[in-house]
């Protein structure tokens, strides 16, 4: 018999995770996990890079190389790995914190250079790992732990963030919406360039609580309302689209070339003026 | 990687492409890096010059993305160095501490100039001396040597590739603005005489059972690299010989930090490296690192011709302090004069050391100046 994706994929000895009750992260867990099957690669050549919050014990769980990284750095560490090695198969497992708000330069600075990783952002709005702070991703008027009086900071748009850096796939997808969540994810990873997939994912004991939005089911089961496909996106005012939360493929691009195969060309070049001076 | 092919016997160079030469002939084949002053030529050399041995060269964003982004490629099997300066050093202290606890071979060249903050950047100082130790959260031992010739950086910055490597620890050398920019003939060493030293890899077989930190009598833990076919874990968190998260242990956390301790403290002998300049029959015993220690030996001179018996005690490896060797120079001396280029960071640690209660004097200077050897002769005289 076939041995089941997350037997052969995953550490069982590690679990049970150390998620909350309800909590999303489980669900972009496994859509990776889905996801990198789909792809086929090769399980010894991927290395999943975490930074610090609840999302980045993702790796912990995966059976695959794993750099559990410090807070916000992940994609500069994991800029390093797929340098030193571009033949690895890098892939970045995020917070929003993580990502857009202490790893915020290196996010952009990664994204511009297009460089061949797959960022995985679990956004659920705030910072989850120390309680349940508002985070660059929180959006107005929500209560966080330091959002008492109703958050006042306009959130980043995670996919426009991406685009407009530079990556070259860029889409979202929620844990209401998991065909095509592991669907983006296995485009990111089979994608040359920098790809970036926001997962908006639900933290129900302390984003849910707070703004009583009920527990993860309810949370989960909101999705549909709170969503509008890119498609349909563009039929609607900015009016109509106010509150809601687009998904699907924002960039899906091959026009601009990956930097690890254009370094490679720079040490191919060097190394002919190198033996022509001899 | 094809070693100092390009290197000539003797060549005239400067503190700063000592430094990336000397890192190309010890096997570096990454580099990721920041511009600051007095850096950045280490930086620009080997921009130029790694591609052209195969390495790569990287810009990244900020000395936060440096320092990770050169862990990262450690990991992937690489000889990885960055360098900086004072500001860009602070900024590393973070990553740096994840390299020691999760011992990450790679270097750090801190080449220091007058500060605080962005101070004078184009002026030297040894102002990093306590920053080289103590910069970072939490304890854990650190390997830091302080050069004092371009000679001695290029062999230095060698030697701390191989440490990095043989001890599977971050490694730091420090050197200064003036170093950096003055120009020097130097021997370079045949590659035999570097003693390059690989990481140890495992010889278990490639499965999940490889722990990345179960280390056998000598303390420290063979090294693969990702992709060579094992699988496995590393974390910035405490973590057991699986590399997994292991903080609910109060013994697991002590053995890692006591390991990590250890495994410096067993080969102290191999790592310290300290000079004595006419200590022989000293009655006076200057302490001074790095350009302050050149003047010195001028200052030494010059009062040993008005008879009286001064000599110098250099440390090359600044961490860990040779301070048994010190002592021994304490013992015999009447007084001890710690020279420095900053308010008497090296005055402290001396200090700390047995036998030279009330003996200590100071000369500092942190005005971006060199310090000069009247200025230590001076001094001398004084106390003589
Ligand atoms: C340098 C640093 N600053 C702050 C922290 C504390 N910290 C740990 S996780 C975290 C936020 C995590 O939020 P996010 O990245 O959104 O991930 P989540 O926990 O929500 O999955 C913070 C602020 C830290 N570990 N290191």
């Amino acid at each position: 018999m076939e041995q089941h994706v997350f037997d052969r994929l995953m550490r069982d000895d590690k679990l049970p995770h150390m998620w909350c009750r309800g909590c999303g992260n489980g669900i972009v867990l496994q859509s990776i996990i889905r996801a990198i099957d789909r792809t086929g690669i090769d399980q010894d050549k991927a290395v999943i890079v975490s930074g610090v919050g609840c999302s980045s014990r993702a790796n912990n769980y995966t059976d695959f190389c794993g750099l559990h990284t410090t807070h916000g750095r992940p994609i500069a560490f994991a800029t390093g790995v797929k340098m030193a090695n571009p033949e690895l198969q890098v892939i970045v497992v995020t917070g929003d914190g993580d990502s857009t708000s202490i790893g915020g330069n290196h996010f952009i600075q990664a994204a511009r250079r297009n460089i061949d990783l797959t960022v995985v952002v679990f956004n659920n709005s705030n910072y989850g790992m120390t309680g349940g702070q508002y985070s660059p991703t929180t959006p107005v008027g929500a209560f966080t732990r330091t959002s008492v009086y109703g958050n006042i900071e306009p959130a980043f748009d995670v996919c426009r963030l991406a685009e407009g850096s530079g990556a070259t796939y860029v889409a979202r997808s929620t844990t209401y919406h998991v065909q095509s969540l592991i669907k983006y994810i296995a485009s990111g990873i089979t994608h040359k360039g920098f790809s970036v997939i926001d997962a908006m994912c639900d933290c129900p004991t302390l984003f849910g609580r707070i703004n009583g939005l009920g527990d993860g089911a309810k949370m989960i089961a909101a999705w549909p309302e709170k969503t509008v496909s890119i498609e349909k996106a563009g039929t609607l005012s900015a009016d109509e689209l106010e509150e809601k939360v687009i998904i699907g493929e924002f960039v899906n691009s091959s026009r601009r070339s990956e930097y690890t195969e254009k370094y490679a060309r720079i040490i191919e070049e060097a190394q002919r003026e190198r033996a022509d001076l001899k | 990687m094809e070693k100092t092919a390009y290197a000539p016997e003797y060549r005239v160079l400067t503190g700063n492409e000592a430094v990336t030469l000397g890192a190309l002939a010890a096997g570096m084949n990454f580099f990721a890096g920041y511009p600051i002053t007095p850096a950045t030529e280490i930086a620009e050399l080997a921009s130029e010059l790694l591609p052209k041995y195969g390495g790569k060269y990287m810009q990244m964003e900020d000395e936060l993305a440096s320092m990770a982004a050169v862990i990262g490629a450690s990991f992937a099997g690489s000889k990885a160095m960055t360098a900086t300066s004072g500001p860009g050093c602070s900024l590393m202290q973070e990553n740096l501490s994840y390299g020691m606890l999760a011992e990450v071979p790679c270097v750090l060249i801190d080449v220091m100039r007058q500060g605080p903050c962005q101070g004078v950047a184009t002026m030297p100082a040894q102002g990093d001396i306590m920053q080289s130790r103590w910069g970072t959260h939490g304890d854990h031992p650190i390997i830091v040597t302080a050069p004092s010739s371009v000679e001695e950086l290029y062999r230095e910055t060698a030697r701390a590739f191989n440490m990095a490597e043989k001890y599977r620890t971050p490694v730091m050398v420090l050197s200064d603005a003036a170093m950096a920019h003055m120009s020097e003939k130097i021997r370079i060493p045949a590659a035999e005489e570097l003693c390059i030293t690989n990481r140890k890899k495992p010889d278990v077989p490639k499965d999940r059972n490889y722990k990345p930190y179960e280390a056998d009598e000598t303390d420290i833990p063979p090294m693969a690299s990702f992709g060579d076919g094992y699988r496995w874990f590393v974390s910035g968190i405490i973590h057991d010989e699986t590399g997994f998260p292991a903080t609910a242990d109060y013994e697991k956390i002590a053995e890692k930090l006591t390991r990590i301790e250890r495994k410096i403290d067993w080969n102290i002998k191999e790592i310290e490296s300290y000079e004595e300049y006419r200590t022989d029959d000293a009655e006076i015993i200057i302490v001074a690192i790095g350009i302050v220690s050149r003047v010195a030996k001028g200052a030494i001179d010059k009062a040993r011709k008005e008879g009286v018996k001064a000599g110098l005690f250099r440390p090359i490896t600044l961490w860990p302090f040779p301070d048994e060797a010190l002592q021994k120079q304490a013992a015999k001396a009447k007084k001890i004069i710690t020279a420095e280029m900053n308010d008497g960071q090296l005055s402290r640690i001396v200090k700390e050391l047995d036998g030279t209660d009330g003996k200590i004097e100071k000369v500092t200077r942190n005005d971006g100046a060199l310090m000069t050897a009247d200025m230590i002769y001076d001094r001398i005289m004084e106390v003589k």
